[in-house]
C-alpha cells in the first residue's frame, strides 16, 4: 500500500474548496439575464381543476410568463416516467397513471404542480403565484397505505382500486409446505415508516437555451446527469439528446432523492426557450418536504417457520407498499426487486414467498431512499429473527449464527446468488467489540438505577453494485446499469478520469484518484476526476445503490488496463524492444531482464509526439475508454449491535453503544468508508427513533418543516464503534462490494430490537419517540405486574 | 430600497437593498459570497451561520438592514494568508464533512463554540452546542472529533484567532 494508493486513509482532495466556502452548488450558479421560477402547488390532496385563470398574475410586477399544463401539452412535452416495468402475478403490466409535469385537469397530492410563474425576482414570482385563480372541485383523499385499496377514492383512472401491481416472488407451494412441517411459527406485523430524505442542499435547477446553436443546458442537483438527459430527451421530449447538456456540479447530498427526474427541472429547461432567458428555480425546504420523493412506507405481515432445532424452514411475507400519487422514476423497482430478493438475509432459508401490493395514495411519490427496499427487507427479516429467537428461548446471536449461510456461492429462493461472505466472522468481531458477554451486568446496573437496558442485533445483507444489465432487463428495467469511464493521459503525464459516477459527498475525487495512483504509479495530485457534465463525460448511469466503487471504479480500472496496454506498445517502439518484453511496474515501462525503462510520463509524451513510431503501426495518443457491466450484484453484509438505555419515566431512549462490523470487500479509503457507515447509521437511527412523516386524513402534510419533522442532531447520536472484516468480492476486478447504504439498512432493526429487548414486549412502532416508548414502558409495567 | 453599509470579511460594502432582503440573500446574491448556504426556511439547519460582530448568527434569520454598521465574517473570511483556519483544517483532517453543504455553517458555529466555551471541549458539550446545525451525511461522529481537534488547534494559533 502506498501513501495514496488503495487502502490508504487519504485526506480528501475536494475538501479544500468545501471548507473554504468555494464549493459550487447549483444555486451558486447565476446565468446572465436569468429569471426566477416559482411553482404554484396544490393545497389539496385530491381535486379536479375546473379552471385556472392566470391573467391576474400576468399583470403583476416583474412577471415574465405564467405557464400551466396546457402550455406543456401544446408543446407536446410528455409526462414524467417510471423506468421499471413491474408485472403483476397475472402477467398484467403495472397500472401507470399519467404524470404531467404541470397538472392537467387534476391534482393528486398536496404540493402537486399546478402552474409556474417566471418573474424578474423570486419575490415577484411568489407574489404573482398568489394571484393565480384556480377553481378546485375538492375530492376525498386516501392517504393510509393499508386502506388504499378499500377507500372510495380513485387516484388514477387506470386503477379503479388504487392498485399499481400485485406482484410476487419466490415459491408459494414450497413455502406452504415448509410452514406445514414447522414446529414453531413466529408472526409479526410491521410498519416501515415513511421518511423524507432531506439532503441539506435542497433541489435546484437552472435551464438555459441558446438560440444561436439550438443547445439547451440544465444545471441540476442530480445524482445521475446522463440519466436525466436521457429521460428528458427520449421520454419527456424537452430537447434532443445531442442538444441537451446536463450539468450536476457540487451536489449537497442526495440519498436517492436526487436520482429522479422531477417536474421542476423539466419545466425550467423547457421554459428557458419559451421566455428566451435562463430560468432558475431553487426549492425551499417546505417545497422539498412536499415534493421530493419520499422513502419507505410499507405495511407488512410476515411469518417465519422454524423446526424443533431452531432452524429456519421458511418465510412468507405480505407487504403493501405506498407509491404515492404518481410513479416516480424508479419507484416500482424499490418495493419489488430491490426488496423481496433480500428477504433471505444472511440465512439459509429453504423456502420464501413474498407478495407485494403497490398502491396509489394522495401523497407525495415514494421512491428510492438510502438503501431502497433493502432496509425494508432487513427490517422484516431481523425483527422476525429476533422475535423468533426470543420465542424459542435462544440467544439472539447464536440463533442467527445457527442459521447463517456458510457455503458460497449460495442461491436463495428469491433469485439472488450470494458470491462470498463470512457472516460468523463479522458476528464474532461485533460481539467482542460490543462486550456482549458483560451485557447482563450492565443491564442489572441500569435496573438498579431505574432504567431499562436492551441490546439489539441486526445481521444485514444488501445487494449493491447495481447491476448486470441483462439481469435487470429481464426483471423490467428500462435501462442498462453499466458504468462508463475514460482515462485521458495528457502529454505531460497528468491524468484526467471522466466518470459517469457522480459524487455528492462520497469523495470520488479522492478515492478514484487513489485507484489511478495505485495502478499507474503517479501521485494523486497528478489526477483529476471529472464528473457531472454530459458535455465532458460521454456516458454514465450515475451514483446510487452503492455502485460507484463496484461498478464505476471497475470501469475506470478497465480503462486503465487499456492505457497500460497501449503504453506498452508505445514503450516498445521507444525502447526498441518487442511489446511482449515490456513490463509495467511501479509507474515505469521497462524491458524485462534489463535496466532500460521509461517513466509513465515519458511514455505519455512519446505517445503524443509520435516521433518513434509510424501512425500506420500505432495510433498516436494515450486515452482509453471502457464500459463495465457487472457480472453479479455485490453483497455487503455485517452485524450491527445497538445497546440502549430507556428511562421509563420519560420514555427517552439513549443509545449507549453502537457496534458496526461490516464486510465491504476491498476498501479503497477506510476513512471515507467509515464516514459512510456513520452517516448511514445516523439515518437509520433517525428512522427508528425520530423521523416520521405524517399526513392527516385529508392529505395535508403535517410534518413539512424541520420544526415538525425530527432530523437527527448531534445530541441524538453516540459515537460509533466501527470495525471491518474483508472477503474480497469475486464479481468485479477490484473486489469492492460497496458501503454507502449499509448503516441505513442495518440500523433500524438493531434499534427496535434493543428497545423491545429493554421493554420485554414487541409492541413498539417506528419512530420510537419518547412518547411512544413511554407508553410502551407503561405497558411493560402492566405486563410485569400481571405476571 | 434601503441603503446598508457594513464590513464583510474586512471589506467595507454599501448597497441598496429591498428592505425584506435577508442577510443571507445579501451575502449570496449581492456580494456573491456563496459559501454561506441555505438549507431550510425555519432557522433550523444552520447552513447559513456567519459571525455578526463576532457572534454566530443564522443569516437567514436577520435582515440585511439589521446588519447595518456591523462587522460580518463568513466562511470565505476566516482563512488567513493562504492558510486554513485551524477549524477548517480540523474538518479536513478528521473527515468532518462529506457533501460539504452544511460545512460552512458547521465551521462558523464551531469557532463560535470555542470562543464561548474554550479550547478544551468534551464530546457532550460539542454535541449539545451543535444543536442548531444539521448534517445529513456524517452522522456527526467525525464533526465532533473535528470540532474537538480544531478547538485545541485554535489554542495553538492565537494569532489567527485574533485576526478573526
Amino acid at each position: 500500500m502506498t501513501a495514496s494508493g488503495i487502502g490508504a486513509p487519504v485526506r480528501r482532495k475536494e475538501d479544500q474548496r468545501f471548507v473554504t466556502g468555494q464549493g459550487r452548488y447549483v444555486d451558486d450558479f447565476n446565468r446572465p439575464g436569468q429569471a426566477y421560477a416559482y411553482f404554484l402547488r396544490s393545497p389539496h390532496a385530491h381535486a379536479a381543476i375546473r379552471s385556472i385563470d392566470t391573467s391576474p398574475a400576468m399583470i403583476m410586477p416583474g412577471v415574465v410568463a405564467v405557464f400551466t399544463g396546457d402550455d406543456l401539452a401544446a408543446d407536446k412535452i410528455g409526462g414524467l416516467i417510471c423506468g421499471w416495468m413491474i408485472h403483476s402475478k397475472d402477467g398484467s403490466p403495472m397500472k401507470a397513471g399519467p404524470h404531467p409535469a404541470l397538472a392537467q385537469g387534476k391534482v393528486r397530492y398536496v404540493g402537486d404542480h399546478v402552474a409556474v410563474v417566471i418573474a424578474e425576482t423570486l419575490a415577484q414570482a411568489k407574489d404573482a403565484a398568489e394571484a393565480i385563480l384556480v377553481d378546485y372541485d375538492v375530492l376525498p383523499a386516501v392517504v393510509d397505505t393499508a386502506q388504499a385499496t378499500k377507500a372510495p377514492v380513485q387516484v388514477h383512472d387506470v386503477s379503479p382500486d388504487n392498485t399499481v401491481f400485485n406482484w410476487h416472488l419466490g415459491n408459494k407451494e414450497e413455502t406452504q409446505a415448509a410452514f406445514a412441517r414447522a414446529k414453531h411459527v413466529t408472526k409479526i406485523d410491521l410498519i416501515n415508516n415513511r421518511l423524507v430524505p432531506n439532503p441539506i442542499e435542497p433541489r435546484a435547477a437552472v435551464g438555459e437555451y441558446d438560440f444561436g446553436t439550438d443547445n439547451y443546458t440544465l444545471y441540476t442537483t442530480s445524482q445521475n446527469p446522463h440519466v436525466a438527459r436521457l429521460v428528458l430527451s427520449a421520454f419527456i421530449g424537452v430537447a434532443p439528446e445531442h442538444k441537451l447538456r446536463v450539468i450536476a456540479p457540487d451536489v449537497g447530498g442526495g440519498f436517492g432523492s436526487k436520482i429522479f427526474i422531477y417536474a421542476e427541472e423539466t419545466v425550467c429547461v423547457w421554459a428557458a426557450k419559451k421566455v428566451r432567458r435562463p430560468v432558475k428555480w431553487t426549492s425551499d425546504r417546505s417545497e422539498a418536504f412536499l415534493s421530493d420523493a419520499h422513502g419507505r412506507d410499507h405495511v407488512t405481515h410476515a411469518e417465519m417457520a422454524t423446526d424443533e432445532n431452531g432452524r429456519i424452514l421458511g418465510l412468507r411475507v405480505h407487504t403493501t407498499a405506498n407509491l404515492g400519487a404518481y410513479l416516480s422514476t424508479f419507484s416500482s423497482s424499490v418495493p419489488t426487486y430491490l426488496y423481496a430478493p433480500l428477504l433471505s438475509g444472511q440465512y439459509d432459508i429453504p423456502a420464501i414467498y413474498c407478495e407485494v401490493d403497490g398502491v396509489y395514495t394522495n401523497t407525495a411519490p415514494v421512491d428510492a431512499y438510502r438503501g431502497a427496499g433493502r432496509p425494508e427487507a432487513t427490517f422484516v427479516v431481523e425483527r422476525l429473527v429476533e422475535k423468533a429467537a426470543r420465542e424459542l428461548g435462544k440467544d439472539p446471536a447464536e440463533f442467527r449464527r445457527a442459521n447463517y449461510i456458510t457455503q458460497f456461492p449460495h442461491t436463495t429462493p428469491v433469485i439472488m446468488t450470494y458470491d462470498t461472505g463470512d457472516y460468523a466472522a463479522s458476528l464474532d468481531k461485533a460481539l467482542e467489540v460490543a462486550d456482549y458477554r458483560n451485557f447482563q451486568q450492565r443491564k442489572q446496573e441500569s435496573a438498579r438505577n431505574g432504567k431499562l437496558r436492551g441490546i439489539g442485533f441486526s445481521s444485514y445483507i444488501e445487494a449493491c453494485g447495481i447491476a448486470p444489465s441483462q439481469a435487470v432487463g429481464s426483471l423490467g428495467a428500462g435501462v442498462g446499469l453499466w458504468e462508463s469511464a475514460e482515462v485521458r493521459v495528457n502529454p505531460t503525464g497528468s491524468v484526467e478520469v471522466l466518470t459517469g459516477s457522480h459524487s455528492h459527498g462520497q469523495g470520488h475525487e479522492t478515492t478514484f484518484a487513489q485507484l489511478v495512483s495505485d495502478r499507474l504509479g503517479i501521485s494523486i495530485d497528478q489526477v483529476s476526476i471529472v464528473h457531472g457534465d454530459t458535455d465532458k463525460v460521454q456516458f454514465g448511469m450515475g451514483t446510487y445503490g452503492s455502485r460507484s466503487g463496484a461498478v464505476g471504479m471497475s470501469a475506470i480500472a478497465k480503462a486503465i488496463d487499456k492505457v497500460i496496454a497501449k503504453g506498452k506498445k508505445v514503450a516498445a517502439h521507444v525502447l526498441e524492444a518487442s511489446e511482449g518484453d515490456i513490463e509495467f511496474k511501479d509507474g515505469r515501462f521497462g524491458v524485462a531482464g534489463t535496466d532500460r525503462s521509461l517513466a509513465f510520463g515519458e511514455v505519455a509524451l512519446q505517445a503524443y509526439i509520435a516521433h518513434k513510431f509510424s501512425g500506420q503501426d500505432l495510433e498516436p495518443g494515450l486515452k482509453e475508454g471502457a464500459f463495465y457491466d457487472p457480472t453479479n450484484f455485490t453483497f455487503p453484509a455485517g452485524v450491527h449491535i445497538c445497546e440502549v438505555e430507556i428511562d421509563p419515566d420519560t420514555g427517552v431512549t439513549k443509545i449507549e453503544r453502537w457496534t458496526a462490523v461490516d464486510d465491504f470487500g476491498v476498501i479503497i479509503n477506510p476513512m471515507i468508508v467509515e464516514g459512510q457507515v456513520h452517516g448511514g447509521i445516523a439515518q437509520g437511527v433517525g428512522q427508528a427513533l425520530l423521523e416520521g412523516t405524517v399526513y392527516d386524513q385529508s392529505g395535508q402534510l403535517i410534518t413539512a418543516s424541520f420544526n415538525d419533522y425530527c432530523m437527527p442532531r448531534a445530541i441524538d447520536l453516540p459515537s460509533f464503534q466501527v470495525g471491518m472484516t474483508v472477503t474480497p468480492c469475486p464479481s468485479n476486478p477490484l473486489g469492492i462490494k460497496g458501503c454507502g447504504e449499509a448503516g441505513a439498512i442495518a440500523a433500524p432493526p438493531a434499534v427496535i430490537n434493543a428497545i423491545t429487548d429493554a421493554l420485554g414486549h414487541e409492541d413498539i412502532a417506528m419512530p420510537a419517540t419518547p412518547q411512544a416508548v413511554w407508553r410502551a414502558a407503561q405497558k411493560a409495567r402492566t405486563l410485569l405486574a400481571a405476571e | 430600497m434601503t441603503t446598508v453599509s457594513l464590513t464583510v470579511n474586512g471589506q467595507p460594502v454599501t448597497a441598496d437593498v429591498d428592505p425584506r432582503t435577508l442577510l443571507v440573500q445579501f451575502l449570496r446574491e449581492n456580494l456573491r459570497l456563496t459559501g454561506t448556504h441555505v438549507g431550510c426556511d425555519t432557522s433550523q439547519c444552520g447552513a447559513c451561520v456567519v459571525h455578526l460582530n463576532g457572534q454566530a448568527v443564522k443569516s437567514c434569520t436577520i435582515l440585511a438592514v439589521q446588519a447595518h454598521a456591523s462587522v460580518v465574517t463568513t466562511i470565505e473570511g476566516i482563512a488567513g494568508g493562504g492558510e486554513l483556519h485551524p477549524m477548517q483544517a480540523a474538518f479536513r483532517e478528521h473527515h468532518g464533512l462529506q457533501c460539504g453543504y452544511c460545512t460552512p455553517g458547521m465551521i462558523m458555529s464551531a469557532i463560535d463554540i470555542v470562543n464561548r466555551k474554550g479550547n478544551a471541549l468534551d464530546e457532550q458539550t460539542i454535541r449539545a452546542e451543535l444543536e442548531g446545525n444539521l448534517c445529513r451525511c456524517t452522522g456527526y461522529h467525525n464533526i465532533v472529533k473535528a470540532v474537538a481537534a480544531g478547538a485545541q488547534a485554535m489554542a495553538q494559533a492565537p494569532l489567527q484567532q485574533a485576526a478573526e
